[in-house]
């Protein structure tokens, strides 16, 4: 919806006091002068609303200013597009690493800065963090991205629809699902039409079973990081048994381009069906064993508890969503508040904590497990026959849709206007846009040594930001 | 834990046989890499990951084989925190404008000699970021490559069976000079 300056102020002004939340902001070049979109939902709620703003002479009124979760998006938007954002609290470059970059300043004796990365240590993508410490304690942490950026949402404008779509399934890797799910659940809604029932079974299916070898991984990663080797070498070879059944079920362990917009690929035929159920169970199975060693084992619990607090205040007012959110008491799911096919049927628990601290988060991801092996038995139980894909038909004029999924780190906004076949403006959020200011807050107060282990509670997506 | 530990001892082990390049005789083809590995370079290659703007699909594989199926270490080849370290620069992702400058120094940091992988279809070809401003494109668009493993992403058992292929590659050119930087 085009708006006038006045009604943009008006929303900022809803943001500020959390009767929106915040979804995304990003800007689409025109010949004459920029627009700027802000997406957002009322609290509670999963109805997003798009304002669209003509910028004057390049500049627009600061979101930032108001809700302090936009900085980034705002900041990632004017290097994208040479625009100024008024009055805005940070105009530094973020995705432009040309100029010359001034860290926050942290002041008093004894401290001094660790800079680490953008190459780090072990297998992940590429930061930097520049830590201000005195002795142990980390007193700031600022966090530099930029270094995947790919220009990957203006590598969608006047491409085909199918073409951004796997371009979609490339934002994050591990989230490959999510966000094919995403784009397909946008450029549909577009398109006016839905994927066929056995499509949107088979899409949820493998939603859960990217959610549960994430979630695998990363617990036996987490514990890992607080010195506990052996849960992880034992979650990794149940990831790795999750991934095999996905390649057997779907032919690609990760179950990229499976997702298509219009319904799915491929098929999962009765037998593929048949392994993927009784091959859950054994795993859950195995995994509660390694709950129980994750309980009982106090060197580990020291390491856990009360490590990394995100206050739930701050997690509000940054709109943490997923599993940062909800362990810092943030109830929202997307799955339940703003629910898509096939999650829009049955009766949906979301565990939500409040402690906020590593062990919360991991929690609520270990609670997360047994919900998706369920849901995946449930839709496989009842899987409809009939049609993989709804043809995709040629609007005559432009149109836009959006949606909200939830992958497993949390909720993924995807908006995309298409024109004949080809897309116009795309967008896809991801939920560590706003897990990357979290977790520094969140780290402050903390020893060095437990950085690792806050980070990978969190596990922002890099690549996922620096579109 | 000392239920967990037993359990584990009696259950045997999850580690499998090596991929074969020509499959049918895996165990032949993990003997065999692990003959060369140790031959020429006494049972150690060193790898220093490096993603150059990757999605994390392939850092995704790259840590799978650290699992206990895989079970990289076994062959000597292991993943390294310090390019100081580090015999093998494996690179995924396609080379993004932001950072080169970090290619080129964790590259000058390596000794002498030095090898470069290119892991994914990205740091191979630039996949779908080949046009891309804000990219140089392939790995080999500004270093030399001595080993393309192609794949979105590649499988464990892909890069497996490349590294068996350029470990035996090695072992036919012992006195290798050091790859030049572009």
């Amino acid at each position: 919806m085009k708006i006038d300056p006045p009604l943009w102020q008006q929303e900022a002004a809803a943001l500020a006091t959390g009767a929106s939340v915040f979804v995304a902001l990003w800007a689409e070049p025109a010949d004459d002068a920029a627009v700027v979109h802000l997406a957002t939902r009322p609290h509670g709620s999963g109805a997003i609303s798009v304002l669209s703003l003509v910028t004057e002479g390049g500049h627009f009124p600061s979101i930032a200013r108001h809700h302090p979760g936009a900085i980034l998006m705002e900041r990632a938007l004017c290097d994208l597009h040479g625009l100024a954002a008024d009055d805005t609290p940070d105009p530094r470059p973020w995705l432009d690493h040309s100029a010359a970059y001034e860290f926050k300043p942290a002041l008093g004796p004894g401290i001094h800065q660790i800079p680490v990365g953008p190459v780090h240590a072990g297998i992940i993508e590429p930061g930097h963090f520049r830590f201000s410490v005195n002795g142990e304690t980390v007193v700031r942490l600022e966090v530099r991205l930029g270094y995947t950026h790919k220009a990957t949402l203006g590598l969608m404008r006047d491409q085909t629809i199918g073409h951004a779509a796997r371009l979609a399934g490339r934002i994050s890797g591990d989230s490959t699902v999510a966000y094919a799910f995403a784009f397909a659940r946008a450029a549909e809604q577009a398109l006016g039409i839905a994927a066929p029932p056995r499509a949107a079974a088979l899409r949820g299916v493998m939603a859960e079973l990217e959610r549960l070898a994430n979630h695998f991984g990363d617990i036996g990663a987490i514990c890992n990081d607080g010195g506990f080797p052996l849960m992880h070498a034992l979650t990794a070879g149940l990831r790795e048994r999750v991934l095999r059944l996905c390649a057997a079920c779907f032919g690609h362990r990760l179950m990229m381009d499976i997702i298509i917009p219009g319904g799915v690929a491929r098929d999962l035929s009765a037998d593929n069906a048949a392994l993927l159920r009784a091959g859950l169970p054994d795993l859950l199975a195995q995994w509660r064993r390694l709950f129980e060693l994750y309980e009982k084992t106090a060197s580990l619990q020291d390491r856990v508890a009360t490590t990394g607090r995100l206050d739930p205040a701050i997690a509000q007012r940054l709109g943490c969503g997923g599993y940062v959110g909800r362990a810092s008491g943030q109830d929202f799911d997307a799955r339940r508040d703003a629910p898509y096919p096939p999650y829009d049927t049955g009766r949906f628990v979301v565990p939500c904590r409040t402690g906020g601290d590593v062990d919360a988060r991991l929690r609520i991801r270990m609670a997360e497990l047994d919900q998706s092996a369920a849901l995946i038995d449930n839709l496989l139980a009842t899987l409809p026959h009939g049609a993989l894909q709804t043809a995709l038909p040629t609007p005559a004029g432009p149109t836009t849709g959006h949606a909200l999924i939830e992958g497993f780190r949390g909720d993924i906004f995807a908006h995309v206007r298409l024109h004949n076949d080809m897309v116009e403006d795309a967008m896809l959020r991801d939920p560590s846009w706003f897990f990357w200011p979290a977790l520094e807050t969140a780290i402050a107060g903390n020893i060095v040594a437990d950085f690792p282990l806050c980070n990978k509670s969190f596990n922002p997506s890099y690549s996922g930001c620096d579109l | 834990m000392r239920r967990t530990l037993i359990e584990n001892l009696w259950r045997g082990r999850l580690t499998e046989p090596a991929p074969s390049i020509t499959p049918g005789e895996p165990a032949a083809l993990a003997a065999e890499l692990d003959r060369v590995a140790r031959h020429s370079l006494g049972r150690s290659l060193a790898i220093r990951a490096f993603d150059a703007g990757s999605c994390n699909g392939c850092e995704l594989e790259l840590i799978a084989l650290g699992n206990p199926f895989y079970d990289l270490e076994r062959f000597g080849l292991k993943f390294v925190a310090s390019p100081r370290h580090a015999d093998v620069l494996m690179i995924t992702g396609p080379m993004t404008r932001a950072m080169h400058a970090a290619l080129r120094l964790t590259h000058e940091a390596m000794p002498a000699p030095k090898f470069v992988i290119a892991i994914g279809e990205c740091a191979c070809t630039g996949g779908m970021f080949a046009a891309s401003p804000a990219c140089l494109g392939a790995a080999s668009q500004v270093i030399a490559v001595d080993l393309h493993i192609p794949g979105c992403p590649p499988d464990p058992v892909a890069i497996l069976q490349g590294l068996i292929g350029f470990a035996s590659n090695l072992a036919g050119t012992p006195d290798r000079a050091p790859t030049p930087s572009a």
